[in-house]
C-alpha cells in the first residue's frame, strides 16, 4: 500500500512538473495563449480544466477498460472519447447549473471553452498508450490539469507585468507571449531532474 | 465584376482556385494562423512536419467532401457532434494506416496523430466551407488547407532541424559527419548544433518570430492600403481571447451593479 501511494505521488509530480502539459507537450495551448490576459480569468480556467481533466480521464477510463478492451473494440477509441468528452462537459455544466449554484458561477463560463481543449483529449489517450488502470489515470489527470495550471497562471502573472512595457509593434501580441512561453519551457525542462 | 473573383484572379469555387487560396491567399498556418498545437509540437524535424502535413491533407480533404455530400441532410442542431463524428471516423483511418505501413513515423508522432481530431483547422474548413459548398469544391479545398498547412510546417521543421541538429531531411549539412566534401565540406563540420532549437523551447521561439514577420507584413500591406481582414491574430485562441475578455466585462458590470 505504501510503495503504491510513492509511486503515485511520483507520477503526479512526473505529469504535474516533469511532463508539463502545455510547455513539453504542447496540448492545451489554446487556452494557454489566449485566456492568460488575467491571473483572475488564467485561475478559473485552470480550476475549470482540473474539473473537467480529472472526470474525462475517470469515465473514459473506464469506458475503456470495461467497454473497448473486452469487446477488442480499442480502435474506436478517439471516436469515442472525443464524443463522451464532448458530452461530459455539457452534462456537467448541466449538473453543476443545477445542483452546486456556487461552483457553476465560478466555472460555468469556462466550461464551453474546454471542448476545445485538446489536452482533454490528449490526457485520456495517452492514458491507454501508458497502460494506467482507472485509479492511475484520474490520479495522473488531475496531476496533469494542475500542471496546466500552474503554467497558464504564472503565463498570466508575467503578462499583467508586462503589459505596460515598451515592445516593437511587430512583436506586439502573439510573438512576445510566444517567446516568454519559450523562457518558461526552458525553465520548466529543470524539472526534469526530479524523474 | 471584379468582387466575384477568387484567389489570385481565378473563377471562383474552381478546383484551382481552391487550391491557391489554400496554399496561398488563406495559407491556415502562416495567414489565418489556426491549428497551432500541432505546429509546435511536430516540427523538431522536416520529415515529421511532412508526414503530420500529409496526414492533416488526408483527413481535410475526405471529411470536407463528406461533409459537403452531407450538407443537405444534416440537421443544423446537431451538425457539430456530427461533424466531430466524420472527422473522427477519418482519423481513425489515417491511424490505422500509418500503424500498418509507417510504423516509424507513428512512432515519432504519437498522441497528435489522433489529436487531428481536435485540430481547428478541419473543423474551421467543415463550419465555414464545406458546410455551405458543393462536393468538389470542398474537397479541393481541403487539399489546397492541407497542402499549404504541409508546406509551413515542413518548412518550420526544416529551419529547427537544420539550426538544432545540423540536419536537413536527416540528412547531415552542418556539423561533424557532414555528407558534404572537401575543404567545404571540413569548413562546415566545424559547426555547433545551437540544441535548443529541436526541444519544446525552440518550437516557441521559431513561432514566435514567425509571427513577428507576418505581422511586419501585415503592418506594410496596411501601410500601402491593402485589405489585411483576413490575418489572423495569431492562435486559434482569439475565440477564446474574445469569450474572456467578455468573462472580465461581465465581471466588471456585476461589480458596478453590487456597488
Amino acid at each position: 500500500m505504501g510503495q503504491t501511494i510513492i509511486n503515485l505521488v511520483g507520477m503526479m509530480i512526473t505529469a504535474s512538473l516533469v511532463n508539463n502539459v502545455v510547455l513539453s507537450q504542447f496540448l492545451g495551448l489554446c487556452p494557454f495563449l489566449g485566456v492568460s490576459k488575467k491571473t483572475d480569468t488564467a485561475l478559473g480556467m485552470g480550476a475549470a480544466c482540473i474539473f473537467v481533466i480529472t472526470m474525462a480521464s475517470l469515465v473514459c477510463s473506464i469506458i475503456y477498460k470495461f467497454i473497448l478492451n473486452p469487446l477488442d473494440l480499442s480502435y474506436l477509441q478517439t471516436i469515442v472519447f472525443i464524443l463522451v468528452i464532448a458530452m461530459l462537459v455539457q452534462f456537467v455544466e448541466m449538473i453543476l447549473k443545477k445542483f452546486v449554484v456556487s461552483l457553476y458561477q465560478a466555472l460555468g463560463v469556462y466550461l464551453p471553452l474546454i471542448t476545445t481543449n485538446c489536452a482533454v483529449l490528449g490526457v485520456a489517450l495517452n492514458n491507454v498508450t501508458d497502460g494506467y488502470g482507472i485509479l492511475e489515470s484520474t490520479v495522473v489527470g488531475f496531476a496533469t490539469a494542475v500542471g496546466f495550471t500552474i503554467a497558464i497562471v504564472i503565463l498570466a502573472g508575467l503578462r499583467e507585468k508586462m503589459e505596460y512595457n515598451d515592445i516593437p509593434a511587430p512583436f506586439k501580441g502573439m510573438p512576445m507571449v510566444l517567446l516568454t512561453s519559450g523562457l518558461m519551457a526552458i525553465a520548466f525542462t529543470g524539472f526534469s531532474a526530479l524523474k | 465584376m471584379e468582387a466575384k473573383k477568387g484567389a489570385l484572379g481565378f473563377k471562383q469555387n474552381t478546383p484551382l482556385e481552391r487550391f491557391f487560396n489554400g496554399l496561398v491567399v488563406e495559407n491556415p498556418t502562416l495567414v489565418l494562423m489556426i491549428g497551432m498545437c500541432p505546429t509546435l509540437a511536430v516540427t523538431s524535424s522536416a520529415i515529421n512536419g511532412l508526414g503530420m502535413g500529409l496526414a492533416t491533407t488526408f483527413v481535410l480533404a475526405l471529411s470536407n467532401a463528406v461533409i459537403a455530400a452531407l450538407r443537405k441532410t444534416i440537421p443544423n442542431t446537431v451538425r457539430i457532434p456530427s461533424f466531430i463524428v466524420v472527422i473522427a471516423s477519418f482519423v481513425t483511418l489515417v491511424q490505422l494506416l500509418m500503424q500498418a505501413y509507417l510504423p516509424a513515423l507513428n512512432a515519432a508522432l504519437g498522441v497528435y496523430i489522433p489529436l487531428i481530431v481536435v485540430n481547428c483547422i478541419i473543423f474551421g474548413r467543415a463550419e465555414a466551407y464545406a458546410s455551405k459548398n458543393g462536393i468538389v469544391p470542398a474537397f479541393f479545398d481541403g487539399i489546397g488547407m492541407g497542402i499549404g498547412f504541409t508546406c509551413a510546417i515542413t518548412c518550420i521543421g526544416l529551419v529547427r532541424e537544420f539550426i538544432g541538429g545540423g540536419t536537413a531531411f536527416d540528412v547531415q549539412i552542418l556539423g561533424e559527419g557532414t555528407v558534404v566534401p572537401g575543404a567545404v565540406g571540413s569548413f562546415l563540420s566545424t559547426y555547433q548544433p545551437i540544441s535548443i532549437f529541436i526541444q519544446q523551447a525552440g518550437a516557441f521561439f521559431v513561432l514566435a518570430f514567425l509571427i513577428t514577420i507576418m505581422n511586419k507584413v501585415k503592418m506594410n500591406l496596411a501601410a500601402k492600403g491593402k485589405d489585411t481582414s483576413k490575418f489572423g491574430e495569431g492562435c486559434c485562441s482569439s475565440a477564446e481571447e474574445a469569450a474572456a475578455d467578455k468573462i472580465m466585462a461581465d465581471k466588471a458590470k456585476e461589480k458596478e451593479a453590487s456597488e
